[in-house]
């Protein structure tokens, strides 16, 4: 807007030229908004009277309560909600602040729901948060070493295996030798070996990588109920009774009001996801290795030529994966549950390859996705404690319609690295 | 065709090329494939029989003084293999109760495979049997239990019903794929718990939950929608269905007009646009046929034995499936051998559980490692340094995200 004052060269605002491909994605996805936010507004009517309370500390229902009107917010939200999803139907707002939209509509609408859910009642919104964390930090990992794996051209549907042996990995290590430290040493090992096994058949043997980590998924479910089977349930007391790691509160930030003790007084292992975010992104796009990574995973052929050793830098990709994968899994056991049981990741691992799919193989997209569905999961479990009339399983499900919704092109375009999945053999 | 032949001339001077395949023994490709498979076998039993040492008690104990007695160990160890594969093979095939127990768990993996290896032979890669599976019994199961008809329509009914149920979870997997070009392998992974949660919720709705009962049980599926049973065993009809849908695949596949358009996409989907097929029909088509197959899994679960539905009805058979597709290499007829195998291995593998105390799981280790072997005939070609080289790759290939 302000570049046609600064610029008087340029013809006054000059006519928005859209592709026909672009128009119908934005009516597509403006459409879905739309009805999205008549969802929320509906919601938003619907709301009983009385005061929506949020708890801001988990556990005081004494103090730090917040109350607001329900109907008057949800509404007011609501209504937002439409506003965003129309402007967007329209381009109303320039190109670039498009996604803005999106988030004010997300926002909106969690914003009314809670208000028609919480109506009346109080809503625990500390542990809301809590457990959004919790939930999302091995989805994290798992996305992030999705993300590692598959920029570098090797599909992994195999990260719920990885869960499966660095969960298990974690918790004996950790009865055995009572040391955090060792068990998440462990827990990566095992990570980095189920890893191996993903690299060697299809960079060296050249096996199918859906095939393969299918196959994964099954040997590792096997071999982690085999041994649990055989060792853990008989020798319970000393095989299967780790440690649980302690929150550690980081000085000064753990103190900052709601987000300082969800978000900096936790276990080491969120931390170290933390970091893994942040590692992840800055070597993908900034290093010499990252960039390498990302060409073997777009342009083998083209790497090669230019002297990367492709299968060198696939192997190191695929098998710092490991690690993220395994230390994962670790949270499972030694993060959150303390023993170990049978397939006890319960299809994280596929809900961290979808968190890895609709953050379009991005470090941080990953992480954006992978919260919101631990928000979901989250959510549900929270209403079945304040008691909505909405099905628990209905809002299990939404991770995976959205997943569902995302590959269809309803939201964006989502593209694969263009040589995920095929295996390099040079001539 | 006379175009083809012109343009591959690598086909036309077969005779003379030979001389660089090694070892090109004169074994048909089916042979050179059956052996591979039996090797994957074999290797697998070993892996096993490692576990079963690593996991047994005496061999732990005698461990203890290996020093002193180190052929102890040694014995320890062979009784223990020796007696866990017994129990297996007696399990699967001692008798007539056993080998209909085999055949019973052979069942749902026999249709659950056939769905999977339909969709490898299109290109495509079915990992969404489960749900497949699970829509089929919801609707078999509703059908079965809250309608009331006449005996012999009612089952033709119930299975009709499940049949749909999914056609249409997996027609939805190929009409996104036509339109979206959505992958079918993440579709098909979400659709699968898309669907077993659908079934968690319908179990707690009135419409399914069965009366007087807090659990997610249904009610029993009525006398009349269920498959006739053989005798006292638990063997059912549903077996004698699965062999018919394995022919009809089969008829599909190389009798039919259809099939050879699937085949084609399944080969070179972008060679069968230019000839003028519609590839999206076919992956269309494809997924529909393959999730009525699932669906008929589902059926036989639901109506032939477990007959009320419950949440554990698809246990894992439509992730078995896929192993079994896998082993089968996408035919038919390898396909109901893979699965009468895996059927014997879970139903052996019970047995072996009863009176060996070495747990069920290690037939899960089996059935992984036997296909992981078979996707790599080149590894099992560096331990059996005899087998002669496969023409071709041998697996089944899917495409990667971008395929």
């Amino acid at each position: 807007m302000s570049e046609t004052t600064t610029e008087p060269v340029r013809a006054p605002a000059p006519p928005q030229i859209e592709a026909p491909a672009e128009r119908t994605r934005r009516l597509r996805v403006g459409g879905l908004m739309v009805v999205f936010a008549l969802i929320g507004l509906g919601l938003a009517i619907g709301t009983g009277n009385g005061d929506a309370t949020f708890q801001l500390v988990s556990g005081d229902l004494q103090n730090n309560l917040v109350g607001v009107p329900a109907q008057p917010v949800a509404i007011l939200l609501g209504a937002l909600g439409v506003l965003a999803a129309v402007a967007y139907v329209l381009r109303r707002v320039p190109q670039r602040y498009a996604g803005w939209l999106a988030a004010v509509l997300g926002v909106c609408f969690i914003g009314a729901f809670l208000c028609w859910a919480a109506a009346g009642k109080t809503f625990p919104l500390a542990n809301q948060f809590q457990g959004t964390l919790n939930f999302a930090t091995p989805l994290i990992l798992g996305a992030l070493a999705g993300v590692l794996c598959e920029r570098a051209g090797v599909i992994n549907i195999a990260i719920e295996g990885q869960f499966l042996v660095g969960a298990f990995t974690a918790a004996v290590v950790s009865s055995t030798t009572g040391s955090a430290a060792a068990a998440l040493i462990a827990a990566a090992l095992t990570g980095v070996l189920m890893a191996a096994l993903l690299a060697v058949f299809s960079i060296k043997y050249l096996v199918n990588q859906v095939v393969l980590g299918v196959v994964l998924v099954v040997f590792a479910s096997g071999i982690t109920g085999y041994l649990f089977d055989q060792f853990l349930q008989e020798d319970a007391e000393s095989l299967n009774t780790p440690d649980v790691l302690s929150a550690v509160k980081i000085p000064g930030l753990g103190d900052i009001p709601f987000f300082g003790p969800i978000l900096f007084n936790q276990t080491i292992l969120v931390y170290l996801t933390y970091l893994a975010v942040a590692v992840v992104t800055f070597v993908l796009f900034q290093t010499r290795w990252g960039l390498r990574v990302r060409a073997v995973g777009e342009h083998p052929k083209a790497a090669d030529t230019v002297g990367i050793k492709v299968k060198r830098v696939r192997y190191s990709a695929v098998l710092w994966a490991g690690v993220l994968a395994g230390l994962g899994g670790a949270f499972f056991t030694v993060g959150y549950a303390g023993s170990f049981s049978k397939d006890m990741t319960a299809g994280n691992g596929f809900i961290a390859l979808a968190a890895l799919i609709m953050g379009r193989w991005h470090p941080i997209g990953a992480m954006v996705a992978a919260l919101f569905f631990g928000f979901a999961t989250q959510l549900q479990s929270q209403l079945q404690i304040i008691q909505t009339p909405i099905p628990g399983e209905l809002l299990l499900m939404a991770p995976y319609l959205a997943t569902v919704i995302a590959v269809a092109g309803l939201v964006g375009r989502v593209r694969a690295p263009k040589a995920d999945g095929e295996p390099y053999v040079a001539e | 065709m006379s175009n083809e032949t012109a343009t591959e001339p690598e086909q036309t001077p077969a005779p003379a090329a030979p001389v660089k395949e090694p070892r090109s023994s004169g074994l048909p490709s089916w042979a050179v494939q059956g052996l591979v498979s039996l090797s994957a076998i074999v290797l697998a039993l070993v892996v096993g029989a490692i576990l079963i040492i690593i996991g047994d008690d005496q061999v732990k104990t005698a461990a203890g003084y290996f020093g002193a007695a180190p052929m102890d160990t040694v014995s320890a160890a062979f009784t223990a293999v020796g007696e866990a594969y017994k129990a297996l093979a007696v399990g699967a095939l001692g008798g007539l109760d056993p080998i209909s127990e085999s055949l019973t768990q052979a069942t749902p993996l026999i249709c659950g495979g056939l769905a999977v290896s339909l969709a490898f032979r299109t290109g495509l890669f079915n990992i969404g049997a489960q749900g497949q599976l699970i829509m089929g019994a919801i609707l078999a199961a509703y059908v079965g239990f809250a309608w009331s008809l006449p005996p012999g329509l009612h089952l033709i009914v119930a299975v009709i019903a499940g049949l749909i149920g999914g056609a249409i979870w997996g027609g939805v997997v190929g009409l996104l794929k036509a339109r979206t070009g959505a992958h079918e392998v993440i579709v098909t992974i979400m659709l699968n718990y898309v669907a077993i949660y659908l079934l968690q919720w319908l179990l707690t709705t009135t419409a399914f939950k069965r009366p007087a009962r807090e659990d997610p049980i249904s009610p029993i599926v009525d006398a009349n929608a269920q498959y006739p049973q053989f005798g006292d065993t638990r063997l059912h009809v549903g077996f004698l269905l699965a062999l018919v849908a394995a022919v009809f695949v089969w008829w599909l596949l190389n009798r039919s007009t259809v099939g050879f358009e699937l085949r084609a996409v399944g080969a070179n989907a972008d060679a069968s646009r230019t000839a003028g097929m519609s590839v999206g029909r076919a992956y269309v088509i494809e997924m529909v046929v393959a999730g009525a197959l699932a669906g008929l899994a589902g059926t036989q679960q639901v109506l032939g034995t477990d007959l009320p539905l419950t949440d554990g009805v698809a246990a894992s058979v439509g992730f078995d499936a896929i192993t079994v597709a896998l082993l089968g290499r996408g035919t038919p007829l390898g396909t109901v051998l893979a699965g009468l195998l895996f059927g014997a291995l879970n139903a052996g593998g019970l047995q072996m559980q009863l009176q060996t105390q070495t747990p069920l799981t290690l037939t899960t280790v089996l059935q992984a490692v036997i296909v992981l072997f078979v996707a790599a005939p080149a590894l099992v070609r560096s331990v059996f340094r005899f087998l002669p080289k496969e023409r071709g790759t041998g697996t089944v290939l899917a495409k990667g995200w971008n395929g």
